[in-house]
C-alpha cells in the first residue's frame, strides 16, 4: 500500500491545533478533548484508535461544528481544512463543507438513514443541494455511485427505502452519500463496528478500492486495530482527549513507544496460537479515567506499570520517539523499548 | 464427542420457532430462529458458539436457559429435562445455571444497590442466611471478581462498564453453579477492559470447575477462552469441533469464510490478508445439510458425508 | 459525558464514546435537577403553602369559617374582614383557609385512591397479559370514552351529596389513567434487560414486580399523580359548585363559588378569592408535576 505521508512542503489538507473541547454539566467541566494537534494530508488515511472517553469521535464531530451546544464548547484550538479554519466559518458555510468537501459515514447505518426516503432521494439530496444537479442528472448520478459502491442491480434498487437493504448494503449506501460530492476527506467514526465480521471485511475492501480509485484522505475511527492496521497509512491512538502515540501504522505496531498502544496490542489474543500453548492474557489494569476529574499528568499514568514519577505530575508533549522512525511521535516520559528490553532480561 | 465424562448439559434437536403475523392479523409462516440444534458441555468445558448477527446464537442461550424455552428439543441438566420441570422447581435449578449478559447497562437495575443486586442470589436461594453473613459474602464476591467491597451501596450509574460486567459476575458466580450461559460478555466493553474480563471467567472457571456456553462474535477471544467452538448459520450449527482443530483446519466454508474476515493487527500481514481476499472469490456457501463426523470430535454439516475431506 | 456521543450510537456492540453514562441517579442529583427548574420550585412553595393553611387552618384562620354575623352580611373588604364577607357575614378568608382542607384534601385522598386502585390492576395487567390484561383494559377504555369530570359528576350524583362521596367518586374516575399508564410503564421495564437478569437469578413473578419493576416505574406514577390532583381540585370545585361535594355551612372553594355566582355584582369578593385560590392551586401543582417530569425524565440521561 502507498503510503503518502505530507510532504512538508505542500500544506496538509488538514491541520488541527491545539483543539480542546468541554463538556460543560451537573458535576462540573468536562474536558473531552484537550489539545489535540496533527495534520493529515492529500490522499493520506489516517486510522485513529481510541476508547470510551478517549475523544476521537468527539474531537472529529467538533471540528465539524456537529457537537451539541450546549453542553458541548470548542474551548481552544484551530482547524484548517484547505486553509480555512472551519472553527471559525459560519453554520452556513460549514454546512457545505460538511456535505460537499468532508463526507461522513458513521456507526449505525440505520439511524443515520432516514427510513421514509427512497435510498435515490437521500443520495440525490446533498447533489442538489451542494452541487445544484437538476432531479434528473442527480439520479442518474446517484445510480452510479450505487454502481460505484458496488451495489448489484444499482438501477432496480434506487427507489427502494433503507429497510429494503442489508445492514452492510446500508453501511454501503452510507458511504456513496458520503462520496457523492466527490469530497476531498471521507471521515468514518466507527463504521464497521455495527456490523458483522465478514460484511466488515467487505467494507473495508471497499473502501481500499474506492481510495484506490477516488484518492480522498479517509480519517477512519475505531476501537479496532486490526481494521486499522490494514487500512490506514498513520494511526493514531488517543486516550482521553489526548494523543498518545501517532506515526506510521508499521512502526507503531511492531515499535510500539506508549505503554497504552503496548498494552492494547499485547491484550488481543493471537489467533494462530493453539489453546495448549497460549498464555495468560496481558490485561491492562484498571479502567479509562472519569474525565470530570482526569488525573494529573500523563492521564494513563494510573493504569501504566511503567510510569515514572515525573508521569504523575506533569503532562508530557507529544514528540519525535527518539531512535524511532521519522513521523513516528509519542507522549511518554519513559523510554519503552528500553523498558521492555530489561524486562525481558529479567 | 461422547467422551468418557458424562456431559453437565445435553441439547437435543433443538428449535425455536417464532410465528409471523401477517399484517391483516392472521396467521403466516414461522420464523426459525433456531432449527435442530444439539451439543453438549462438559463439566469444566467452555463452549463456544460463534456466529454472525441473526444466526440465533443469542436465542439458544435464552433457551438453554429456559428463559425463552425451545419450541421443540431436549435440554438436559446433569440428566434433568428442564422443560419437565415446574416454574418452582426451575427457580430452585437456577442456583445451578447462571447467566452473565451482553450488556451490563441494561443487566443492572438501576434503582438497585451494587450489593443488594449480588446479595439478591442469597435472598433467594439461601432464605437462611444472616444479614451479616450475608454481607460478608457479598464483600468476599465483591473482591473476588476484583471490586471494592466499599462500593456495595453504590448505584449502576456510578460504576464504569467494566465495573458493572464485574458485578453481573458476583452474582452469577454467588452460589457456586456449575454452569454460565455467558452472552457476548465482552462486546460492550472497551478494549482494554475485555481481557480483564476474560481473565477473570478464566480465574472463575478454574477455582469453581464451572462450565461456559460462551456466546461471542469475537473469534478471537473465543479462539483464546473456548475448548471446543460450535459454529451457528442461519439458525443451525454447520461445524463443531475442538477450537483446535476449528481453528487450524475448518472444514465448512462458512467457517472458513469467518475466520477469513478477521481483522490481523499485524499490517504487513492484514494489508497482505486483504489483498488475498480481494483477488479470491467468494466461495458458495451451502445451506443445510446433515452433521457428519470428518474426524474425531469434528462434526461438519454436509448435504451429502462425501462433500468434505478435510 | 452526556452529548458526547452523538454519531456513535451506543449500540451494544461498540464501546459508545463516552464516559460512564449518566443514569437516574440517588436523591441528591434529583433534587439538583428539580432546584434547577424555578417553575417547579415556585409550584413547590404555593403547594406547601396551601398545606400549611390547611394544617394550622384552625390557628390561622381569623374567625370560625361557619359563624354567620348579621351586622356584616356582603362586607367588602376591610381591616377586619381582610378579604370580606359572604351573603350570611361568614368571614371570606377563614372560609378560603378552611376551603383548603377540603380541596387539597379531596385532591389528595382522591387521587391516592385512584393510585391505590389503578396501580395494582395496570400491574396485573402489564405483567399477566392474555385474559387478565384484556378484561383489565377494555373497561379501562370504556371509562376512559367518558370526559373525567362528566363521569365524576355521574357517579357523585349516584353516590349522593357529600364531600366523601364527591373524593370516592373523583377517585374512581381517575382510576383508568392510572391503570393505563401503570400497564404501559410495566410493559416497557418488563423487556428490559435486568427483568430478564432478575428471571435468571430465579426470582419468582411477584417479586420480580415488587422489587425489580415498581421502584422503576414509581417516578411516572408520581408526576401522573401531582397532576391529577390539579384535575382532581377542578373536580372538586365542580361537584360542590353543583351542589353534589362539600356540603353548608363547611367551606369549599368549589361551594363558595356556587353561593358567590348569585351575588356577583353586589358582592365580587366573594367570588374572587376562591376562583383564585383554585387557580392557584391548579397552577403550583401542574408546574410542580412538569417540574418532576423534567427532573426524573429519562431521556435526560443519555
Amino acid at each position: 500500500m502507498t503510503a503518502p505521508p505530507a510532504s512538508p512542503a505542500a500544506p496538509p489538507l488538514l491541520e488541527v491545533r491545539d483543539l480542546a473541547v468541554a463538556f460543560d454539566g451537573d458535576g462540573g467541566t468536562l474536558r473531552a478533548v484537550d489539545g489535540v494537534s496533527y495534520g493529515l494530508g492529500e490522499g493520506e488515511t489516517l486510522g485513529i484508535v481510541g476508547e470510551s472517553g478517549s475523544g476521537k469521535s468527539v474531537h472529529v464531530l467538533a471540528m465539524l461544528g456537529l457537537i451539541p451546544r450546549p453542553p458541548g464548547r470548542v474551548s481552544g484550538g484551530r482547524v484548517l481544512f484547505c486553509g480555512r479554519d472551519l472553527l471559525a466559518l459560519p453554520e452556513r458555510a460549514l454546512q457545505r463543507v460538511r456535505g460537499a468537501e468532508i463526507g461522513m459515514v458513521f456507526q449505525d447505518p440505520m439511524s443515520s438513514l432516514n427510513p421514509a426516503m427512497t435510498v435515490a432521494a437521500q443520495i440525490a439530496e446533498p447533489l442538489r443541494i451542494h452541487l445544484g444537479l437538476d432531479a434528473r442528472s442527480a439520479r442518474a448520478r446517484a445510480r452510479d455511485l450505487l454502481d460505484l459502491v458496488r451495489i448489484p442491480e444499482a438501477g432496480r434498487r434506487l427507489d427502494l427505502y433503507p429497510h429494503e437493504f442489508s445492514g452492510g448494503q446500508r453501511q454501503r449506501v452510507m458511504i456513496a452519500i458520503g462520496l457523492a460530492c466527490r469530497p476531498k476527506l471521507l471521515i468514518a467514526d466507527e463504521a464497521t463496528t455495527a456490523l458483522d465480521v465478514t460484511v466488515q471485511a467487505e467494507i473495508v475492501a471497499l473502501v481500499r478500492e474506492l481510495k484506490r480509485e477516488i484518492g480522498m484522505a479517509i480519517i477512519w475511527i475505531t476501537h479496532d486495530l486490526g481494521v486499522v492496521a490494514g487500512l490506514a497509512d498513520t494511526v493514531q491512538v488517543m486516550y482521553a482527549g489526548r494523543i498518545l502515540e501517532r506515526g506510521p501504522v508499521d512502526a507503531v505496531f511492531s515499535d510500539p513507544r506508549n505503554a497504552y498502544t503496548l498494552g492494547l496490542i499485547r491484550s488481543l489474543p493471537d489467533l494462530s496460537r493453539g489453546r495448549a500453548g497460549r498464555r495468560r492474557l496481558r490485561q491492562i489494569e484498571g479502567s479509562p479515567p472519569d474525565m470530570r476529574h482526569p488525573p494529573p499528568g500523563d492521564p494513563f499514568a494510573p493504569r501504566n506499570p511503567y510510569a515514572t514519577a515525573r508521569c504523575r505530575t506533569e503532562a508530557p508533549p507529544l514528540r519525535q520517539a527518539p531512535g524511532a522512525a521519522p513521523g513516528h511521535l509519542v507522549a511518554a516520559w519513559y523510554d519503552l523499548p528500553a523498558l521492555i528490553a530489561r524486562e525481558d532480561r529479567a | 464427542m461422547r467422551a468418557a465424562p458424562s456431559p453437565l448439559v445435553c441439547v437435543r434437536a433443538l428449535s425455536k420457532h417464532y410465528p409471523l403475523r401477517h399484517w391483516w392479523g392472521g396467521r403466516g409462516s414461522v420464523f426459525r430462529a433456531v432449527e435442530d440444534v444439539s451439543f453438549d458441555v462438559f463439566p469444566g468445558e467452555t463452549l463456544g458458539l460463534v456466529g454472525e448477527s441473526g444466526s440465533g446464537k443469542s436465542t439458544i442461550g435464552r433457551a438453554v436457559t429456559m428463559l425463552n424455552p425451545p419450541t421443540a428439543g431436549t435440554v438436559a441438566f446433569e440428566g434433568t429435562d428442564l422443560a419437565t420441570l415446574s416454574p418452582r422447581a426451575m427457580r430452585r435449578m437456577r442456583r445451578r445455571i447462571q447467566m452473565v449478559f451482553q450488556d451490563p447497562y441494561a443487566a443492572l437495575n438501576p434503582r438497585m444497590s451494587a450489593g443488594a443486586y449480588v446479595a439478591e442470589a442469597f435472598r433467594l436461594h439461601r432464605p437462611e442466611m444472616g444479614r451479616a453473613e450475608r454481607r460478608d459474602e457479598v464483600a468476599a464476591l465483591f473482591r473476588r471478581v476484583g471490586l471494592d467491597p466499599r462500593l456495595a451501596g453504590r448505584f449502576p450509574h456510578q460504576f464504569s462498564g467494566g465495573q458493572r460486567q464485574r458485578i453481573c459476575i458476583a452474582r452469577a458466580v454467588a452460589l457456586k453453579p456449575s454452569f454460565i450461559v455467558a452472552d457476548e460478555p465482552i462486546a460492550a466493553l472497551d478494549v482494554s477492559i475485555q481481557a480483564q474480563v476474560v481473565n477473570l471467567l478464566q480465574d472463575l472457571q478454574e477455582e469453581l470447575g464451572l462450565s461456559y456456553l460462551f456466546i461471542s462474535h469475537d473469534l478471537r477471544m473465543v479462539r483464546y477462552l473456548c475448548h471446543r467452538v460450535a459454529v451457528l448459520r442461519r439458525g443451525r450449527i454447520v461445524e463443531l469441533a475442538s477450537s483446535d482443530a476449528l481453528y487450524g483446519n475448518p472444514v465448512h466454508p462458512y467457517t472458513r469464510a469467518l475466520l477469513g474476515a478477521v481483522p490481523v493487527p499485524d499490517p504487513a500481514a492484514e494489508r497482505a490478508r486483504l489483498r488475498a481476499a480481494s483477488a479470491a472469490p467468494a466461495p458458495a456457501i451451502p445451506e443445510g445439510g446433515v452433521l457428519t463426523e470428518v474426524a474425531p470430535g469434528h462434526w461438519v454439516a454436509a448435504s451429502k458425508p462425501e462433500d468434505h475431506h478435510p | 459525558m452526556s452529548g458526547a456521543e452523538i454519531g456513535t450510537t451506543g449500540r451494544a456492540a461498540a464501546p459508545p464514546e463516552a464516559a460512564p453514562r449518566r443514569e437516574p441517579g440517588g436523591a441528591g442529583a434529583f433534587w439538583r435537577r428539580l432546584r434547577g427548574r424555578r417553575g417547579a420550585l415556585l409550584g413547590l412553595a404555593i403547594v406547601a403553602a396551601f398545606a400549611v393553611l390547611a394544617l394550622g387552618a384552625a390557628w390561622i384562620a381569623p374567625y370560625d369559617p361557619t359563624a354567620t354575623d348579621w351586622g356584616a352580611v356582603r362586607a367588602a373588604p376591610t381591616l377586619a374582614h381582610p378579604f370580606g364577607t359572604d351573603e350570611v357575614g361568614r368571614d371570606v378568608l377563614a372560609r378560603i383557609v378552611y376551603g383548603a382542607r377540603a380541596s387539597l384534601g379531596a385532591g389528595l385522598t382522591s387521587v391516592a385512591l385512584a393510585v391505590a386502585l389503578g396501580l395494582p390492576l395496570g400491574m396485573l395487567a402489564g405483567y399477566a397479559g392474555g385474559v387478565v390484561d384484556g378484561a383489565i383494559m377494555r373497561l379501562t377504555d370504556a371509562l376512559l370514552a367518558i370526559p373525567f369530570l362528566i363521569l365524576a359528576i355521574a357517579l357523585a350524583a349516584f353516590l349522593g351529596p357529600s364531600l366523601t362521596n364527591a373524593m370516592v367518586a373523583i377517585g374512581l374516575s381517575a382510576t383508568s389513567i392510572f391503570v393505563r399508564l401503570t400497564r404501559a410503564q410495566v410493559q416497557a421495564i418488563a423487556a428490559e434487560e435486568y427483568v430478564e437478569a432478575a428471571r435468571a437469578v430465579g426470582n419468582p413473578p411477584w417479586r420480580i414486580a415488587l422489587h425489580h419493576i415498581l421502584p422503576n416505574i414509581v417516578p411516572a406514577i408520581l408526576v401522573q399523580a401531582t397532576l391529577t390532583i390539579a384535575a382532581a381540585i377542578i373536580a372538586e370545585a365542580s361537584l360542590s359548585f353543583l351542589g353534589l361535594g362539600q356540603q353548608p355551612p363547611d367551606p369549599s372553594w368549589g361551594s363558595m363559588l356556587n353561593t358567590a355566582k348569585n351575588f356577583l355584582d353586589q358582592a365580587p369578593w366573594m367570588a374572587i378569592w376562591p376562583g383564585l385560590s383554585i387557580f392557584l392551586a391548579v397552577l403550583a401543582f401542574n408546574l410542580l408535576g412538569d417540574g418532576l417530569r423534567d427532573a426524573l425524565d429519562p431521556r435526560e440521561r443519555p
